[in-house]
């Protein structure tokens, strides 16, 4: 929605993100050279199979990467501020108050042992000079709006006492407690049932539209990214390998992965046999191939692929990193 | 709750009752009262009147009701050794037991969980690893060789401290305490040190071991993620739900301090109840057994129900008549 206005500087900004885990037996890297922003209400997709480095990146945005894990280069720029070197308390500043994070497992996000209404309340009362009472009142209002039942009265019920999805709705209040520019959610409705997903993601994208929150939400669920994203990044082995506006992403993918992850959505109404499959599987962080990581796996390779990383070049409406369009683009050029 | 604390008693009596049963065949297994009583010179028929008399001759379910009814009130019959009722004699050494064990108990749990929640937020700091390399040696060295080697230390070579006995007791009421006079209370640092060290270290590593798995949770990153204070995450997220698990151990450990003290009241002359047990087992004394064991019985049980209640306070999930009284 803000993608037209150059002007506007974006929420979040990454630039050249790298992020490596030391271990015994050398160095590993899991993302490299991440770069992309979100501008002020935009969603941003972020698309890949398990361990391409969706998670990670959220993680390290919100600095909660643990050890041995390092960001090992790269900026992060929070609305102009620089967050990636700031130290623990100036990120502890950051989280909750300017950045919300949502995890997959609602069962699990929430501490047990404490009503609901008390966790949101802590939250407001970390990061908003409110009193306790203004801090349950909020707390009221909140559950209010996410859409739980009766909330005068759950707000002293315990984690146990919801369902699955009524409690990814209290994380989704407390990730919008203290009313942050931007909500990093994390596979929000990977652990829950199909008919609730859908529920989930139209009150996220509401409650992030209202308040003109940005949104960085991280899924392998293609269809969630085709009704809720504007921007979608597609990762393979820790890099963004394709990013664009998810109409040109999904229509006409420029990578060759981006392509076959497009393949695998099933068309209401296409009769299909089967659908496309990439063959073989994503390399471990400690066997990326040299030069593009997705060559063993690529029906369309050249010569040049074994060689160098291609970079992340503009391909129409889309960026996409790879040597194919490079080949296109000199064609074209010496053609014209 | 009220059902769950119902089912909880009942259990508790279940317990009892089967350990009243073995006390109560252990009379028959150690010789024949009748004899221990009227000697060798004893004609049949003073025998006959007296087992008649004493209700030996009753089936044994009758027998053993009346030695239940008894036991319900206190009363285990009179001491074959001393002469004296066996209720009187546990009132008298009751309360050393209980104070050595009560304060063992304090300074085990409170210091344990203190170090223990240190150890565990400090993982790989200097004091973490002494704390824990010491811990080692609280768990393996047995109860007696730490009580002879603090004897040793403080008693035979600095002179600080009483190496035996209560010192001078106070008597209120029944009760008779060493925590009111100077002398009481230097006696009894040696003995709760003894016995609550084992429990001390126990306690620590457990809570150390708890945390840690505690820590590694999703709810403690969300609160991470939600920028909430180390401190406030640690002491009030994460150390609430270590105790959870930490209480059913500690809980079980506490009974066997009050029903165990046997090992340092020998060491240190203790006037308590283990010593009481050790006398009684020397010479037989089958009546002050049986009671000694109903005694260990009933504070393992009380101290089971104190657990099981302490849980419905700390872990809100097991209170689930809440959800059906709200209607939701």
């Amino acid at each position: 929605m803000a993608t037209g206005d150059t002007a506007m500087e974006p929420v979040l900004s990454v630039r050249n993100l790298s992020l490596e885990f030391v271990t015994r037996r050398g160095v590993l890297r899991a993302l490299n050279e991440i770069s992309f922003d979100i501008a002020r209400g935009e969603v941003l997709g972020v698309v890949g199979e398990s361990g391409a480095g969706k998670s990670l990146t959220g993680t390290a945005i919100i600095g909660l990467i643990d050890k041995p894990g390092r960001l090992s280069g790269g900026e992060i720029w929070l609305k102009g501020q620089r967050i990636d070197n700031i130290g623990h308390d100036g990120l502890r500043k950051i989280r909750g108050r300017r950045i919300g994070m949502i995890f997959q497992d609602p069962l699990t996000s929430l501490n047990p042992l404490f009503r609901v209404g008390d966790q949101i309340a802590e939250t407001v009362l970390t990061h908003m000079p409110v009193s306790k009472a203004e801090a349950r009142a909020r707390a009221l209002a909140l559950l209010t709006e996410v859409g739980i039942p009766a909330p005068e009265s759950r707000i002293d019920a315990y984690p146990h006492e919801f369902s699955g999805g009524m409690r990814q709705r209290v994380v989704i209040a407390l990730a919008l407690a203290a009313e942050p520019d931007l909500i990093i959610a994390d596979e929000p409705t990977t652990a829950l049932d199909v008919s609730v997903q859908a529920q989930i993601i139209t009150l996220l994208k509401r409650l992030c539209r209202t308040r003109g929150t940005s949104v960085m939400l991280i899924t392998h669920d293609m269809g969630v990214i085709a009704e809720t994203a504007d921007r979608v990044a597609v990762m393979y082995a820790g890099r963004i390998v394709e990013i664009g506006p998810v109409a040109d992403v999904i229509r006409q993918p420029k990578h060759p992965y981006a392509t076959g992850l497009m393949g695998a959505i099933p068309a209401l109404g296409a009769k299909v046999q089967r659908l496309t499959q990439i063959s073989g599987a994503m390399p471990r962080l400690n066997a990326i191939p040299a030069g593009c990581a997705f060559r063993p796996r690529c029906t369309e390779a050249i010569g040049k692929c074994a060689e160098a990383v291609p970079p992340l070049v503009p391909v129409g409406a889309t960026s996409a990193r790879c040597w194919l369009h490079e080949a296109q683009v000199e064609r074209s050029a010496s053609h014209g | 709750m009220f059902a769950f604390a119902i089912r909880s008693l009942a259990q508790g009596v279940l317990v009892l009752v089967t350990v009243a049963f073995i006390a109560f065949s252990m009379f028959r297994f150690v010789g024949d009262p009748v004899v221990n009583m009227l000697g060798q010179e004893a004609t049949q028929q003073d025998r006959q009147e007296l087992t008649e008399r004493l209700g030996l001759n009753d089936p044994w379910p009758i027998q053993f009701a009346r030695f239940l009814g008894n036991a319900a009130q206190g009363e285990f019959g009179v001491s074959y050794r001393q002469g004296r009722k066996v209720s009187d004699l546990i009132k008298e050494r009751l309360p050393a037991t209980l104070e050595l064990a009560v304060l063992s108990a304090i300074f085990a749990t409170g210091l344990g969980v203190l170090l223990g929640v240190y150890a565990a937020i400090n993982r790989t700091g200097f004091v973490s690893n002494v704390i824990m390399t010491t811990s080692l040696i609280g768990v393996s060295l047995p109860t007696f060789l730490i009580g002879i080697g603090l004897i040793y230390i403080f008693a035979v070579e600095l002179r600080w401290l009483p190496s035996f006995g209560r010192g001078d007791v106070v008597r209120l009421g029944w009760w008779s305490t060493g925590l009111l006079t100077e002398s009481g209370r230097k006696s009894l640092i040696l003995p709760v040190l003894t016995l609550g060290f084992f429990q001390l270290t126990l306690i620590m590593r457990l809570v150390r071991a708890e945390m840690l798995e505690v820590m590694r949770a999703d709810f403690i990153r969300f609160a991470r993620a939600r920028g909430i204070a180390d401190r406030s995450i640690e002491l009030r997220h994460a150390l609430r739900n270590t105790l959870i698990p930490v209480v059913t151990i500690a809980g079980l450990q506490l009974g066997s301090v009050i029903a165990f003290a046997i090992v340092t009241e020998t060491v240190f002359q203790w006037p308590g109840l283990g010593a009481l047990f050790v006398n009684a087992v020397q010479f037989a004394d089958v009546p002050v057994m049986s009671a000694y064991l109903m005694f260990v019985a009933a504070v393992f049980v009380i101290v089971n129900l104190t657990v099981d209640l302490l849980y419905f306070i700390l872990d809100p999930r097991l209170r689930s008549g809440r959800r059906v009284a709200k209607g939701h």
